[in-house]
C-alpha cells in the first residue's frame, strides 16, 4: 500500500477507503531478514535457503556430547544445569484481553479484529474482567501472592505482530509474585515412581498476546521474501509465568512444565495446547561445575511444542554447553536465544542478545491501576476447584500405585470420569485398570473425547459392570466382550441395565457347581482319547480340557471355579 | 436542555425558532459562509459537504415527523482532525495518516451527532497536537481572523479560527498542554479545557495519555456549555474516564438582565503570581488588569496566590507528554493503514516511512521522549517528573481550598506573526507556562476573551484570561465566565477582520 489517496479530498461518509479495507484484510509485508539465524551477521538474510550456520555445528557437538561421560582421562568436573522457565498460558475467555473480539483459535485469519486490537489512531484498552478473575484463580492455584493493586505498564518494540508498537503488560508491579509448583519427577529408580518437589515462581502477570507472522515465499524464515500478519491472535489474555531457576535437569523441567498445564486445566483457566499455542515455554538455561554459586552464561530457549520436546531440547543445550566448557571453550556460550529444531533434534542460534534490550517501559496510562478487594481473592479462593496434586493424594490414599494416581490426575476430564466411577461404587483398583486400559484405548482410538464419553458410556454404566465382575456375575473377559455395547450406549445409566444386559445376552458366568459339572463331564465323555492321555501322565493336556469347557460354555464358565471342577473329575480315583 | 446559540453572534436560534429555515437551509448558508473565507483561512483540512447536507435532511426529516432531534439539532460544528470521525478522513495533521479513514467515531463526535450537531468539516492542526501556531500541521498553515499574517495558536488553531471567523457555530478541540485554552485566547472566542475524565478521550488520537482531553470552543460561554453538556459523562471505552453523570451546564447560566449589580459577590477568586509580570506582554497585562477591575466591581475579591511549583512545571509536563507521546506515535509504522514507504526490510521500511510521514517537531518530541524512557533515565525523568505532578497537584489543590477560582492568562502573548517563532523551539515551549500545570494537575480551565492588545501596526487582537476552578467544577467555573461575559461586553462591538457572513 502505498499512499491512501489525496488529503485534501473530501472524504465521503460511508465510502470505505483503502486504508479503511486494509485493517480488516491480511496483507503482504515485505520481512526481509525478520527472523534471522546465526551466520546471517547482516541481518539481511540471502534469499536464497542457507542452512543456519552454527545449527550443524551444534548438532556435532551434541551427538559427541550426548554420549555422557567425557572421554578425557583428566580429574571429572561434575557440571550441574541451572534452569528457569518463562511460561506464557493463554487465558481462555471468551473474549480479548482489551477490547470484544472472541478469542478462539483458528479463525479465518484477521476475522476476530476491531480498531482496538489492530491499534487504530485513537483506540483505547477497557480490561476483560475474566481475565483477571482466571489470573487470580491461577495464582492462588500457585500458592503466591495475589496484589490488591497491581498496575498494567507498556513494554514497547516494533514489530509487525504488535500492533501498538507496544505490549500491555504488568513490570514492576504484578498480578502474583512468590508462589511455588509441586510438581512429581518421574523417576524409573524407585519404585514409587518418583518423588515431589518444589519448584518457586517468582511471578505471574497479565499481558496481551501479539499477532502471528506467517511467512512466505519459502519454507523456512530466513528465505521467505513476504509474511502475512494475521491480527486473531494480537490481545489474547496472556498470564505469564516465571519460575525460579529451580530446576536442573530437562526432565524437571518437562515435570514442572505438565504440572503447570495441568493445574491450569483443572482451573479451567486455559486448554494449555502448546500444539496450538495456548502455552508457550522459553527455557532459560546455563551450565556451571557443581557446587559453583555463581551462575553460568544464561540462553534462552524456544520453539518446542511438546514438554517431550523440551526435555530432549534441555538436554541437547546442557550437552552442548558441557561440551563448550570441556574444551575450555566457554566464551563460545553466549547470552542469545536459541531455536529447538525439532527435525533436527538440536537447538540452534536465532538472534545475539546485545546486552540487555531495552524495552522503555512505563506505567500504562490509559489503564488505571488494578484494585481488588480481599473479598474477591477471598472468594475466588472459597471456589478453588481440587487440583492434581490433591488428586493424586486422594488416589494414592485409595491405594493406587503414585503411577496410576499420575495417570489419572493428568486430564481434569479422566479424573472427573474416574471419580464418577468411584462415586457410582465402583473400587478404585479395578476402576483405575479400567479407564488406564480398555476405555482409554478406546477413546485414543475413536478420538473421543473424556467429555463426550460422559454422554456416550454413563460412568454409573462401566460402575456397575466393575461391580458385576467383581461379585463374578461376569469374567473379566466376558466384560471387555461387554464393553463395546457400553461404549455404544447400550448399558443405559447402569443401576441395573447392565445386568439386564449381559443376562438379556445370556453372559452371565456359569459358577454353579452342578451346571458347570455337568459341562465338563459332557467334554471329558467327548474326548475319551484326550482323557486317557492325561491320566497316563500327559498333564500339560489340563489347558485342552480348559479351553474346550469354555468353548462349551460360550466363555461363560467362572475359571476358578471352572478349574476347581475339572481338575476334582481329571485327578478323582478310578 | 436547550438550544443555547450566542446572541449576538448567530441568527441561528432566532432562525430555527422562527423554522424560517430548516436545517438543511442553515447547513448551506454556513458551507456557502465556510467557503467564502476559508481561502484566506485555511482552517480546515476537510469540508464534509455532501455529509453535512445529508445530515441536515435527516434532521429536518425528523422534525417533519415530530421526533425529538437533540439539544444541537442543525448546529454547524467543526471537528478538530484529531477525533475520529467515522468513514471521514482523520490525519491529526500528519501525513502519516494521510488518507487515513477511520472505521469508528470518536466518543465526543457519536455524541455530537446524535444531538442533532451536523459535521461540516474537519479542522487543522499542529501535527498530532504537538505545537502552539498550527505551523506544525503536516499540510498547511491556518491564519488568524484577526489578522490572516498572524497565527491562530494550536495546537487547536484551525477550531479556534473556524468560531472566530463564523465558519461554523462551535467546534471540538483537544488540549494536552493548553491547545484549546492558547488558540481561544489568540482568536477571541471560547475554550473549556475540561476536568480529566470529564469527556471521553475514546477516538482522540493520543498526543499524552494523562494529559489529553477533549472540549468544546465556541463563540459564548454558553454555546460551550451547551456543547460540554452533550459530550461529557461516563463511557466504557474510556476507561480513565470518570463515573460521574454528564451534567447539564447550561442550567446555571442567567440571562444578563437576571444577574443583579454584584452577581460575583461571595466569590474568591485569586490571580497566580507566577504567570503576571516580567515576560509577559504588555497588552495581555493590561487585558487581564481590566478583567480583575471588571471582578471585581461585581462583587468578586481577588487576590494574589503564589504557586511556586508553577515555574517547575513547564519540564515535568514535557518529560510526561513527550515520554507518552513517544509510545502512542509507535503504532504508526506502516503496516497495517496509513503511510508506508517502500523498501526491501523491515527496518529499512519502518525508517522510511516515519521519516516521510512524521514531520520534524514530532521527531524531536519522540526523540526525546525515548530517551526519558531509557533505562537509566526513567527515574531521573519520568519518574521525578511524576514527582514534580504530584508536588503540582497539591499546591494547586491547596489554594483552590481557599479561592473559588484562579485567574491568569492562556498565553504570554497575543498571537504573534506566521514563522516568527518557527525557527526557536524553546521560546515556543516557553508560550505553555500558563497552560500545561493545569493539565498535569487535571482541573478544569475557561479560557474567554477579557480585552484586546493593541499592535504597533494597528491591528487589534484578542487576549483571552484563564479561569481555573476545582476538579469537576465545570458548572461553577462556566457560570463565572458566562457572568463575566455577559457583564464585560468585551466582544460587543469587535469582529475579526475574516469573518463568515451567515445572514
Ligand atoms: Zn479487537
Amino acid at each position: 500500500m502505498a499512499v491512501c489517496g489525496s488529503m485534501r479530498a473530501l472524504a465521503r461518509a460511508g465510502v470505505q477507503g483503502p486504508c479503511q479495507r486494509l485493517w480488516a484484510v491480511s496483507q503482504q509485508l515485505r520481512l526481509f531478514g525478520v527472523c534471522r539465524r546465526a551466520g546471517s551477521s547482516s541481518g539481511l538474510a540471502a534469499a536464497g535457503a542457507a542452512p543456519p550456520g552454527r545449527a550443524g555445528l551444534a548438532c556435532a557437538a551434541s551427538a559427541a556430547a550426548t554420549d555422557a561421560a567425557p572421554s578425557s582421562s583428566k580429574q571429572k568436573v561434575e557440571y550441574e544445569a541451572v534452569i528457569g522457565i518463562e511460561t506464557h498460558v493463554q487465558l481462555n475467555t471468551a473474549t480479548k484481553a482489551f477490547c470484544g473480539c472472541a478469542s478462539e483459535f483458528g479463525a479465518e485469519p484477521n476475522s476476530n479484529v476491531c480498531p482496538i486490537c489492530l491499534g487504530h489512531p485513537g483506540t483505547l484498552p477497557a480490561l476483560n474482567a475474566e481475565m483477571v478473575r482466571k489470573a487470580v484463580l491461577a495464582g492462588l492455584a500457585l500458592n503466591a501472592r495475589v496484589a490488591l493493586e497491581s498496575k498494567f505498564d507498556r513494554k514497547q518494540y516494533f514489530y509487525p505482530d504488535l500492533p501498538k508498537g507496544y505490549q500491555i503488560s504488568q513490570y514492576d508491579v504484578p498480578l502474583c509474585e512468590g508462589g511455588w509448583v509441586e510438581v512429581v519427577v518421574p523417576d524409573s529408580s524407585t519404585a514409587t515412581g518418583g518423588s515431589p518437589r518444589r519448584i518457586g515462581v517468582t511471578r505471574a502477570h497479565l499481558e496481551e498476546d501479539a499477532g502471528k507472522l506467517v511467512h512466505g515465499g519459502a519454507a523456512s524464515l530466513s528465505g521467505s521474501d513476504y509474511s502475512l500478519a494475521d491480527y486473531n491472535r494480537g490481545g489474547v489474555p496472556l498470564l505469564e509465568i516465571v519460575s525460579e531457576p529451580d530446576m536442573r535437569s530437562g526432565a524437571e523441567a518437562a515435570a514442572y512444565g505438565a504440572e503447570l498445564r495441568r493445574i491450569m486445566r483443572f482451573l479451567g483457566v486455559s486448554d494449555g495446547n502448546m500444539a496450538e499455542g495456548s502455552m508457550r515455554c522459553d527455557v532459560n538455561i546455563s551450565v556451571r561445575p557443581a557446587g559453583r554459586a555463581a551462575f553460568g552464561t544464561k540462553v534462552e530457549i524456544k520453539n518446542m511444542n511438546s514438554f517431550n520436546a523440551m526435555q530432549r531440547a534441555i538436554e541437547f543445550e546442557v550437552a552442548r554447553q558441557v561440551e563448550l566448557l570441556e574444551a575450555g571453550r566457554e566464551g563460545e556460550i553466549v547470552q542469545e536465544t536459541r531455536l529447538w529444531d525439532e527435525g533436527r533434534q538440536c537447538t540452534y542460534s536465532m538472534r545475539r542478545k546485545e546486552g540487555l534490550a531495552d524495552y522503555r517501559y512505563f506505567p500504562e496510562p490509559d489503564l488505571p491501576p488494578l484494585v481488588l478487594s480481599q473479598a474477591y481473592v477471598d472468594e475466588l479462593q472459597a471456589s478453588m476447584p481440587e487440583l492434581p496434586a490433591a488428586v493424586r493424594q486422594r488416589y494414592a490414599s485409595l491405594g493406587l500405585s503414585q503411577y496410576d494416581a499420575v495417570v489419572l490426575s493428568d486430564e481434569p476430564a479422566v479424573a472427573r470420569y474416574f471419580d464418577a466411577l468411584l462415586a457410582a461404587g465402583a473400587p478404585a483398583k479395578p476402576a483405575a485398570n479400567w479407564v488406564q486400559g480398555d476405555v482409554m484405548a478406546h477413546c485414543k482410538e475413536a478420538k473421543l473425547a473424556w467429555e463426550a464419553l460422559l454422554g456416550v458410556m454413563a460412568p454409573a454404566a462401566l460402575a456397575e459392570m466393575i461391580q458385576l465382575i467383581e461379585d463374578g456375575t461376569i469374567s473379566g473377559k466376558i466384560g471387555k466382550e461387554v464393553l463395546p455395547a457400553l461404549l455404544a450406549g447400550e448399558g443405559g445409566a447402569g443401576g441395573g441395565s447392565v445386568r439386564a444386559l449381559v443376562e438379556a445376552r445370556g453372559l452371565v458366568q456359569i459358577s454353579d457347581p452342578a451346571a458347570l459339572g455337568a459341562i465338563v463331564d459332557s467334554v471329558l465323555a467327548a474326548n475319551p482319547k484326550q482323557l486317557e492321555q492325561y491320566r497316563g501322565g500327559k498333564t500339560k493336556l489340563q489347558g485342552f480340557f480348559v479351553g474346550a469347557v469354555m468353548k462349551e460354555s460360550k466363555g461363560r464358565a467362572n475359571p476358578a471355579e471352572l478349574n476347581r471342577i475339572l481338575m476334582e473329575r481329571l485327578n478323582a480315583p478310578q | 436542555m436547550r438550544l443555547v446559540i450566542a446572541s449576538t453572534s448567530t441568527p441561528l436560534q432566532l432562525a430555527r425558532a422562527s423554522r424560517s429555515r430548516s436545517a438543511v437551509e442553515i447547513t448551506q448558508t454556513y458551507l456557502r459562509g465556510l467557503k467564502s473565507v476559508e481561502g484566506r483561512l485555511g482552517s480546515f483540512l476537510a469540508v464534509d459537504e455532501e455529509g453535512a447536507l445529508a445530515q441536515a435532511a435527516a434532521i429536518d426529516a425528523r422534525i417533519a415527523a415530530g421526533e425529538d432531534v437533540g439539544p444541537l439539532a442543525g448546529v454547524p460544528i467543526g471537528i478538530k482532525d484529531n477525533l475520529c470521525t467515522q468513514g471521514l478522513a482523520t490525519t491529526a495533521g500528519s501525513k502519516q495518516l494521510d488518507g487515513y479513514v477511520p472505521p469508528y467515531d470518536a466518543t465526543a463526535v457519536a455524541r455530537l451527532r446524535a444531538a442533532g450537531a451536523v459535521l461540516l468539516g474537519k479542522t487543522n492542526m499542529d501535527e498530532f497536537g504537538m505545537g502552539s501556531s498550527c505551523e506544525n500541521s503536516g499540510f498547511q498553515p491556518t491564519h488568524n481572523p484577526w489578522d490572516p499574517e498572524r497565527v491562530p495558536g494550536g495546537s487547536s488553531g484551525g477550531s479556534a479560527s473556524a468560531v472566530a471567523a463564523n465558519q461554523v457555530v462551535a467546534a471540538l478541540g483537544s488540549d494536552t498542554g493548553g491547545s484549546i485554552r492558547q488558540p481561544a485566547s489568540f482568536c477571541g472566542v471560547v475554550g473549556v479545557k475540561p476536568t480529566f475524565g470529564r469527556v471521553s478521550r475514546n477516538g482522540l488520537v493520543a498526543y499524552a495519555s494523562s494529559l489529553d482531553c477533549v472540549g468544546p470552543m465556541a463563540q459564548s460561554v454558553a454555546d460551550a456549555a451547551a456543547l460540554l453538556s452533550v459530550i461529557a459523562g461516563p463511557d466504557t471505552a474510556d476507561s480513565t474516564c470518570s463515573q460521574r453523570a454528564a451534567e447539564d451546564f447550561t442550567t446555571g447560566l442567567l440571562p444578563a438582565e437576571q444577574l443583579g449589580s454584584t452577581p460575583l459577590a461571595g466569590r474568591r477568586l485569586a490571580v497566580i503570581r507566577e504567570t503576571t509580570g516580567e515576560g509577559v506582554d504588555a497588552g495581555v497585562s493590561a487585558a487581564l488588569s481590566s478583567a480583575i477591575q471588571h471582578l471585581k466591581s461585581l462583587g468578586a475579591e481577588v487576590e494574589e496566590v503564589s504557586l511556586p511549583s508553577f515555574a517547575v512545571g513547564l519540564p515535568a509536563y514535557y518529560v510526561i507528554a513527550l515520554s507518552e507521546a513517544s509510545s502512542n506515535l509507535s503504532r504508526y509504522d506502516g503496516v497495517r493503514y496509513g503511510h508506508r514507504a517502500e523498501a526491501d526490510e523491515l527496518w529499512e521500511m519502518y525508517g522510511k516511512t516515519r521519516h516521510a510521514g512524521l514531520g520534524s517537531e514530532v521527531a524531536r518530541r519522540i526523540l526525546m521522549g525515548t530517551y526519558a524512557l531509557s533505562a537509566g533515565y526513567y527515574d531521573a525523568y519520568y519518574k521525578r517528573a511524576q514527582q514534580v505532578r504530584t508536588l503540582i497537584q497539591r499546591e494547586v489543590g491547596a489554594a483552590l481550598q481557599q479561592y473559588d477560582a484562579l485567574l491568569c492568562p492562556a498565553a504570554p502573548t497575543p498571537a504573534y506573526k506566521l514563522g516568527e517563532k518557527t525557527s526557536d523551539p524553546l521560546a515556543m515551549y516557553k508560550g505553555d507556562l500558563m497552560t500545561v500545570n493545569l493539565n498535569l494537575a487535571g482541573l478544569p480551565a475557561v479560557c474567554l476573551p477579557c480585552g484586546f492588545a493593541e499592535q504597533p501596526g494597528g491591528a487589534k487582537l484578542p487576549v483571552g484570561v484563564q479561569m481555573i476552578g476545582r476538579a469537576f467544577g465545570e458548572a461553577e467555573l462556566l457560570q463565572l465566565a458566562h457572568v463575566f461575559e455577559q457583564t464585560a461586553g468585551v466582544m460587543a462591538e469587535a469582529r475579526p477582520v475574516v469573518h463568515a457572513a451567515t445572514q
